[in-house]
């Protein structure tokens, strides 16, 4: 009994229940019953210990919440704080003007971080804003397939089969429209003189009743209904028609007809279907008669997309159901594969998960989150900057506070009073984050074409309400500690004229909310600069054969031969390839190889070239010699392979020069090995290395011309180029790219990733240093005597400056301590282990940013110290 | 005049006030409830018994000294008043009267 006493003896309640009972609690009864709480308390301590205790007494002040004890909500005290605005006002302005570092400091650091949340809230408004203008958005979904196969990864496709949109159709009453669309209408359309390249969708005749594009011309109930309809938006027929009316009038695509029969209105911006025409879908039906077994079928899903409306009182689950037998008994024909197909609502196409053939502009809810969270961080530091500087400088402000309590302001008083004051300067600050945003909008969209293509950020009024309730939250969060921190002041205390003890109160809590700070911005810089690093290692590494000077023209159709002939009399072209692909960029193209075992079977990345494609590019031949040039229309009997592809079959791995003459199985052809080159990257650096082949074809009319280029002028040398393509196709302009700029598109996600990233690092970095600026002022302000009598008494000024700046070069060195491994832990078993080559993380880039930082710190520490050290200490002292 | 009436828990709360005197405050009315009815009181119970008590009327409160005990907080003394006075005497005088109409009631046939 005695040693229990001896533990528990300083026990006190949990604070939180106090606390909550003085909130709930009506203030003429609280007294007693805390007393009676705490008496409970103090025989439970002795008869249960510490922990049942404290257990007990939390339940019992829950339990006292009864209708009795809860305070009435006090309209007397919002009566006065109406009372009390013209003063909050009055004060928060002098307060503004009387400490302008301090004001600047906040109002800069609010504005920036803020103008970084108002583009963050533009961009999720434009994503929620996707699809909205439908009438029908809340019933519309779309039928999302899941395949998998026994020997390739499993995808998910916007796409499905035509099948299941015929089916569902019929079986189910739930469905009040559906239609079936149909990607991948490609060709020239030609009016008279004009001809155009254009892309358009198979659609069905109630896709208007699904969607909501209002047709300005023609009837949207029988515009797509005969074969050979053609429906353009405005765009599109003012190109092939001019200022005609283009109704009725016939387009010709390649040897077919097409009728125009309506004009929408131009496509919203914010609709993740977009088109430039429509075409019926009966016009396709017309090209596969429903005796086309493998046009119908249930494995066809790799083009067509199923959209319905259900009816208002049906769940998507009923359809799901229906759709999930239709699985069950479709998927019993297929062999070692399965298919199933699901709902996915509207609202979830533009921003939700990641499909494969989706159509439109898509972004994954990960980056959204990635985004607010980059916000999020500066944001808060830009509050903990206010939070900080305004404890910092409570001296002056508690003795106001401590008056105005004498006076008979009540806690909430106080707390409203600092929140209105941090509210004013969040909207202050909210103006001049206006004009950033401006800024910051055009500098987004132009980051990449995806973004510009996703969203227009375009300001409307009720995206000025979201701005303003964000700002006002903002100020807020960044006053709500320095309110409860003013409120709690004990007014007698304060104005006893005791000035040490509210100074260096929370003085811990000021040094946590700088290090998380600098902590984060260490985190941001070195991220940018190791991330930088790794992009430039994606972008140069050895892929194992050369790309430089290469220019890649894509064919579009055209006769490799004829472009081949223009362009071999330019000077500065060396030598020209043929191919199907470009590799190493994310693409390929697989077929399935067979060796001895007919069993055994793989997937095996392909390029199509000719001859000169492994010369032209310095691949490198390790047994073997190179194809031997053929006619197009001889019979395909060589191929080239890489090591992978001799040790997936075990074609002699260590002697390559024996497999030379040994025969593979492709698409049921029997092919010879002639040669085996080194390993490649095919892939990115995403992908391992895998079994390659080059298979030759000298044909390169829906592929590609590789050109060596040696100039020395390269615009002269493009102009040549464009001339020889213009005379060989009018119609299209010439699409060509050097290699190396193609590899650095194809790794342009992480350069937008990292330029994104490095723009927050800049202003984390500048708002932690405006912050500690602050608060380097501030100290050595305060200590300005103290300095002075240091000096006096015979300190020198690197000693007076050692001692001022050592607990922030402390705080600096335990910043970086956190962040560097969290760094290194982040790359090293988050971000790098999708990459199957990449280079090292070194200690350079992980080190420089840290240097640079903590360099910057110290410039702002050792020049606001260095100012108070070699101030003259008579001046100081003169005044005691 | 239903809302004068009292309840059985009521009349015991109001009882034991009047039993304790000078010292009746809530923490010694649980622990002399617990110690005479030989069953558990809770304080939220009582708590809100005695403030039900004193909104009839039939109580009245008064803070005390604060002393060194309960974390400084003062206590709350209840009193009974005269219409709390004259409500327990009714109720006793209503048992009395029913007691006297019992004949021949003893224990012994239940033992």
């Amino acid at each position: 009994m005695n040693k229990l006493n001896k533990a528990t003896s300083g026990a006190i309640p949990p604070r939180w229940a106090q606390n909550l009972l003085h909130w709930y609690c009506r203030t003429d009864l609280v007294e007693d019953l805390e007393g009676d709480l705490n008496e409970y308390f103090e025989r439970n301590l002795k008869t249960h210990g510490t922990r049942w205790a404290k257990i007990i007494y939390c339940l019992d002040v829950v339990k006292f919440c009864r209708p009795y004890t809860i305070r009435k909500p006090d309209f007397f005290n919002l009566f006065i704080h109406y009372l009390m605005l013209n003063s909050y006002l009055k004060t928060t302005r002098r307060n503004l003007v009387r400490n302008k570092l301090f004001s600047v400091i906040n109002i800069i650091g609010l504005a920036v971080s803020m103008s970084v949340g108002l583009l963050v809230i533009a961009f999720i408004h434009d994503l929620r804003s996707y699809d909205e203008f439908h009438a029908d958005k809340e019933n519309i979904y779309r039928i999302i397939t899941h395949y998998t196969s026994a020997d390739q990864p499993t995808v998910d496709l916007a796409s499905t089969s035509v099948k299941v949109g015929q089916q569902i159709g019929k079986t189910t009453s739930a469905i009040k429209h559906l239609t079936i669309l149909r990607s991948g209408f490609w060709g020239d359309a030609i009016v008279g003189s004009v001809t155009l390249p254009m892309g358009a969708m198979w659609a069905d005749s109630s896709f208007f009743n699904v969607f909501t594009f209002p047709l300005l011309k023609g009837n949207p109930a029988t515009a797509l209904k005969d074969p050979y309809s053609l429906v353009l938006t405005p765009k599109m027929a003012e190109k092939l028609f001019g200022e005609a009316d283009p109704m009725g009038k016939l387009v010709r695509f390649d040897t077919t007809y097409y009728k125009v029969t309506g004009i929408t209105s131009p496509i919203p911006k914010l609709s993740h279907l977009q088109f430039d025409a429509l075409v019926s879908f009966a016009s396709i039906e017309r090209n596969h008669p429903s005796k086309d077994a493998a046009f119908y079928s249930w494995g066809n899903i790799w083009q067509n997309y199923v959209y319905m409306v259900l009816n208002p009182d049906i769940t998507p689950t009923y359809v799901q159901t229906t759709l999930d037998h239709l699985n069950v008994t479709e998927n019993k024909q297929l062999i070692n594969q399965k298919i199933s197909v699901s709902l996915q609502p509207l609202k979830q196409i533009a921003l939700g998960p990641m499909l494969q053939n989706s159509i439109g502009p898509h972004i994954s809810p990960v980056v959204v989150w990635v985004l607010s969270g980059f916000a999020l961080v500066v944001i808060l530091s830009a509050c903990f900057n206010y939070t900080n500087l305004s404890i910092a400088r409570s001296l002056r402000r508690s003795r106001e506070v401590g008056v105005r309590k004498l006076i008979g302001a009540m806690k909430s008083h106080v707390v409203g009073q600092f929140l209105i004051e941090s509210t004013m300067i969040s909207l202050l600050a909210f103006a001049f984050a206006f004009i950033l945003f401006y800024f910051l909008q055009k500098q987004f969209l132009d980051l990449d074409p995806f973004i510009s293509n996703l969203v227009s950020l375009e300001f409307s009024p009720k995206l000025l309400v979201y701005f303003l309730l964000f700002s006002v939250g903002m100020g807020i969060a960044a006053g709500l500690f320095p309110a409860l921190f003013f409120s709690a002041i004990n007014p007698v205390q304060v104005l006893k004229g005791a000035s040490g003890w509210t100074l260096f109160r929370h003085v811990n809590l000021r040094k946590a909310l700088i290090l998380i700070q600098y902590t984060l911005s260490l985190i941001f810089i070195t991220t940018t600069l190791v991330g930088y690093k790794q992009y430039q290692g994606f972008i140069t590494l050895d892929l194992g054969f050369t790309t430089e000077n290469i220019l890649n023209i894509r064919m579009q159709g055209n006769k490799a031969a004829l472009l081949e002939k223009e362009l071999r009399e330019i000077p500065e072209v060396k030598a020209i390839s043929k191919s199907m692909m470009i590799t190493s960029l994310g693409s390929a193209h697989g077929s399935s190889v067979k060796y001895k075992d007919t069993q055994d079977s793989s997937m095996t990345w392909l390029n199509m070239v000719d001859e000169q494609y492994l010369l032209l590019h310095d691949h490198h031949l390790i047994a073997g010699k190179n194809f031997t040039p053929k006619a197009n229309t001889a019979q395909e009997s060589e191929i080239i392979v890489n090591e992978q592809l001799l040790r997936r079959f075990n074609i002699s791995p260590n002697n390559p020069a024996k497999a030379i003459g040994e025969w593979l199985v492709v698409e049921n052809k029997k092919l010879a090995i002639v040669g085996v080159v080194k390993d490649f990257h095919y892939g990115t650096v995403m992908n391992t290395l895998a079994p390659v082949m080059f298979r030759y074809s000298a044909d390169g009319q829906n592929g590609y011309l590789n050109v060596k280029i040696t100039s020395t002028d390269l615009s002269a040398t493009m102009a040549h180029i464009k001339n020889a393509w213009q005379k060989i196709d009018k119609v299209h302009p010439l699409e060509a790219e050097f290699y190396d700029d193609q590899i650095k598109k194809a790794y342009r996600q992480f350069s937008v990733m990292i330029r994104v990233i490095g723009f927050i690092t800049f202003l984390s970095v500048c708002i932690a240093s405006l912050g500690l600026l602050g608060m380097v002022v501030f100290t050595t302000e305060t200590r300005l005597k103290e300095i002075s009598i240091r000096k006096v008494l015979g300190a020198s000024e690197a000693g007076l400056m050692y001692q001022m700046g050592k607990s922030f070069l402390f705080l600096l060195l335990l910043a970086s301590l956190i962040a560097l491994p969290v760094t290194y832990f982040f790359f090293d078993s988050v971000v790098l282990i999708h990459f199957a080559y990449h280079s090292p993380i070194g200690w350079m880039e992980m080190a420089s940013g840290v240097v640079a930082v903590i360099l910057l710190a110290l410039g702002l520490i050792s020049s606001q110290t260095f100012i108070a050290a070699r101030i003259n200490p008579a001046q100081v002292l003169k005044g005691e | 005049m239903k809302g004068t009436n009292l309840g059985e828990y009521e009349e015991l709360v109001l009882l034991t006030v009047a039993a304790l005197g000078t010292e009746a405050y809530s923490v010694a009315i649980c622990d002399e409830l617990e110690k005479y009815t030989e069953r558990s009181a809770k304080l939220g119970v009582v708590h809100a018994v005695l403030n039900r008590l004193e909104e009839k009327g039939l109580l009245k409160s008064h803070l005390g000294e604060a002393t060194a005990t309960r974390g400084g907080k003062r206590k709350r003394y209840y009193e009974v008043t005269q219409a709390g006075k004259l409500a327990l005497t009714k109720t006793r005088q209503v048992r009395e009267t029913l007691w006297q109409l019992i004949k021949g009631f003893n224990l012994e046939g239940s033992i």
